[in-house]
């Protein structure tokens, strides 16, 4: 069974005056199958999370571990961790334009799965989670994410953690900008690989509302670059009527 | 395209409407001439050079540069009915597309000694193209070929340089009355050559002309397509592709002149540049003189670089003499394969290598079937996977 743990990461930032540090020891064990929410304040570190775990080369590791299945992530570059089964959905995906949609997946699909997959089956794969996700199909032959609105962002990142299927999930915000409609699909996009029991997804969020439709296992308070609470789903109640306050002085954020 | 413009690249366009003071033909060092004699010596600050590094035309502008007999072997294959002569220097068939416009080009012209005509005859519609094979050895060499089509004839004619040399040449294009000629040239010179050319298209009535100028090799190719219509109704589609690598010198400097009512012509020039000085100019100039009711163009340059230290000087310009026009345009835009574009492939588990091929691949493919030759296509994608795979890695 596949388990993403991260032990006491420290990242910093070049920032104007000199590296700032963003992380400051970070613990969290992430299992397959399991759905853990960090739930965290603007600025408190959550993205910075995110790319640290995915390599990003902004992002400086000054201290720590990260480890999925006793493999060190850390030492893998950003196309080797995707290819170990880490998968960022991002909180602002990138245009890149003259790559057709239909083109990116199917070359990500077959770096990830060490095989180009079959013609025949693959259009129908894709078809099918396009459809799934309420995904028009003239959106294969779009440019990668250029003129897509927020949420036709947010679903095609939806979409290619369908295909893709890893290991490790980590959902950057994939709630923000989203109405009603378009959070239920995205949602129930998340749930369908969540159900196969294969994944496990570190849901960053901001607000609560997306664990209405995606139920987590734990939920972790993010402030001032590390976890200052963890419990069950009804941590994320206590979040919705009290908010981020008592948290902000506990966790000494002051940015 | 990101509309983050690398740093060293300018793309400084230009619309002038209503008669300029020095209109572009004029802006010249000097008037068109065939003879050599009529052009100064370029010091490298005049306009038309002064992009153009000159310690690395090898004297092909400043008359130090001696043909030598080993310079370049031409072989014409062409289907039946095409008629190949090489002629010599007074064969009245030669310069009558127009005149050499800068120092190079009145230098080959002043300099060669044999040339080749080619001509397809009246009404003859070729199934095979017609192909110009130019080879370098090595040596100084200066050419003119001239591709007469006769009216309502169709044919495609494919220029191809390779090898090592350093070639001055003028290419004229006569297209009769109807006809349609479609012209590829494929630069895919030995890093070491040079290059300069001046290809002139002499439009007829009512005929198109398609240029496809594909660049790849070389250490310096600077290429002037031009384009005259001698009658109304006559068509100019001109594409380019352009990779220019570590060190290499890329310069196009197209010019369409729109003299004549009702005629048509778009410009569409995509280039990748990577590497450490790697540089590509793009001149784009369109003038549409007070005659020249109906016109109907549009022009657009546009530059991925891939890497650090790479230079684009993209310069469209239009000058419209006259408002009784059908349409007008331009746009250049440089835009970089960043770093934000290649972590989102590679966090998809696409290598770097690999990403930048994807990007450079999806970049021309757009022209590649603009282009509309389907035949052409397969090659063309097949020569830029085969300069992607010798040189993004
Ligand atoms: N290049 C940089 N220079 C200085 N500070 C930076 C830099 N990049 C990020 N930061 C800071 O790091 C902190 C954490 O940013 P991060 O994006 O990880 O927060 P977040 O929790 O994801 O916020 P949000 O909820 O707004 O998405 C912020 O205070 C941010 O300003
Ligand atoms: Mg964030």
């Amino acid at each position: 069974m596949a388990t993403l743990e991260i032990h006491d990461l420290h990242v910093s930032v070049e920032a104007e005056n000199g590296p700032r540090e963003i992380l400051k020891g970070v613990d969290l064990t992430v299992k397959q199958g399991e759905t853990h929410a960090i739930m965290g304040p603007n600025g408190s570190g959550k993205s910075t999370l995110a790319y640290s775990l995915a390599g990003h080369p902004k992002y400086t590791i000054t201290g720590g571990t990260v480890t999925l299945d006793g493999e060190d992530v850390l030492a893998m570059s950003v196309d080797e961790r995707a290819r170990a089964g880490v998968f960022l959905a991002m909180q602002y995906p990138v245009e890149v334009p003259g790559v057709s949609v239909s083109n990116f997946l199917r070359t990500s699909a077959t770096a990830i799965r060490g095989e180009a997959p079959k013609l025949r089956t693959w259009v129908k794969e894709v078809k099918g989670a396009m459809e799934r996700l309420n995904m028009d199909p003239a959106f294969a032959e779009r440019n990668v994410n250029e003129g897509f609105s927020g949420g036709e962002k947010k679903r095609h990142e939806i979409l290619q953690l369908e295909l893709l299927k890893p290991k490790i999930a980590i959902l950057d915000e994939t709630d923000s900008g989203l109405d009603v409609d378009a959070l239920r699909q995205v949602s129930e996009g998340v749930n369908r690989v969540r159900e196969t029991g294969e994944v496990g997804t570190l849901l960053i969020t901001h607000y609560t509302r997306i664990l209405r439709y995606i139920k987590p296992d734990f939920v972790h308070v993010f402030s001032g670059g590390r976890i200052v609470e963890s419990g069950g789903a009804e941590l994320a109640d206590k979040l919705e009527s009290e908010g981020y306050e008592a948290y902000q002085t506990k966790g000494g954020v002051t940015a | 395209m990101a509309d983050n413009t690398p740093a060293g690249s300018t793309t400084d366009g230009a619309i002038q409407v209503g008669g300029p003071q020095q209109p572009i033909d004029a802006r010249v060092s000097a008037p068109a001439s065939y003879d050599v004699a009529d052009f100064p010596v370029p010091h490298g600050r005049e306009e038309e050079w002064r992009f153009t590094p000159l310690e690395r035309l090898r004297g092909l502008h400043d008359g130090t540069a001696v043909a030598n007999g080993g310079g370049v072997k031409v072989e014409v294959s062409a289907p039946a009915g095409v008629t190949v002569e090489t002629v010599g220097r007074d064969d009245a068939r030669l310069g009558r597309s127009g005149k050499p416009v800068d120092r190079v080009a009145a230098q080959a012209y002043t300099s060669f000694e044999k040339a080749s005509v080619v001509s397809i005859p009246k009404d003859a519609v070729l199934t095979e193209p017609v192909t110009i094979s130019v080879h370098g050895e090595g040596g100084v060499a200066f050419g003119h070929q001239v591709i007469e089509v006769g009216a309502f004839a169709e044919a495609v004619v494919v220029l191809d340089h390779t090898g090592d040399t350093t070639l001055a040449a003028n290419v004229e294009f006569l297209v009769g009355d109807g006809a349609k000629l479609t012209v590829v040239s494929v630069q895919d010179w030995d890093a070491t050559a040079v290059h300069a050319a001046q290809h002139t298209a002499l439009i007829g009535r009512d005929a198109s002309f398609k240029s496809v100028i594909v660049t790849f090799g070389g250490d310096l190719v600077r290429l002037h397509p031009r384009v005259v219509y001698g009658a109304p109704g006559g068509e100019a589609e001109l594409y380019g592709l352009y990779f220019t690598d570590k060190g290499q010198h890329q310069e196009h400097r197209l010019f369409v002149d729109h003299d004549t009512p009702h005629c048509r012509s778009n410009v569409a020039y995509k280039g990748a540049l990577q590497g450490k000085d790697a540089h590509a100019v793009w001149i784009g100039d369109v003038l549409i003189r007070a005659e020249a009711e109906g016109t109907d163009t549009y022009e657009l340059n546009r530059n991925l670089v891939l890497t650090d230290g790479a230079r684009v000087d993209s310069v469209p310009n239009l000058e419209i003499e006259t408002g009784e026009i059908v349409g007008a345009g331009h746009a250049s835009a440089t835009g970089r394969f960043d770093d934000e574009q290649l972590f989102y492939l590679m966090a998809r588990g696409i290598p770097a290598d690999e990403a930048r091929r994807l990007v450079v691949r999806g970049f021309f493919a757009e022209l590649v079937q603009q282009i509309g030759i389907p035949e052409l296509e397969e090659r063309l994608i097949a020569k830029i996977e085969a300069e992607l795979e010798a040189s993004v890695a």
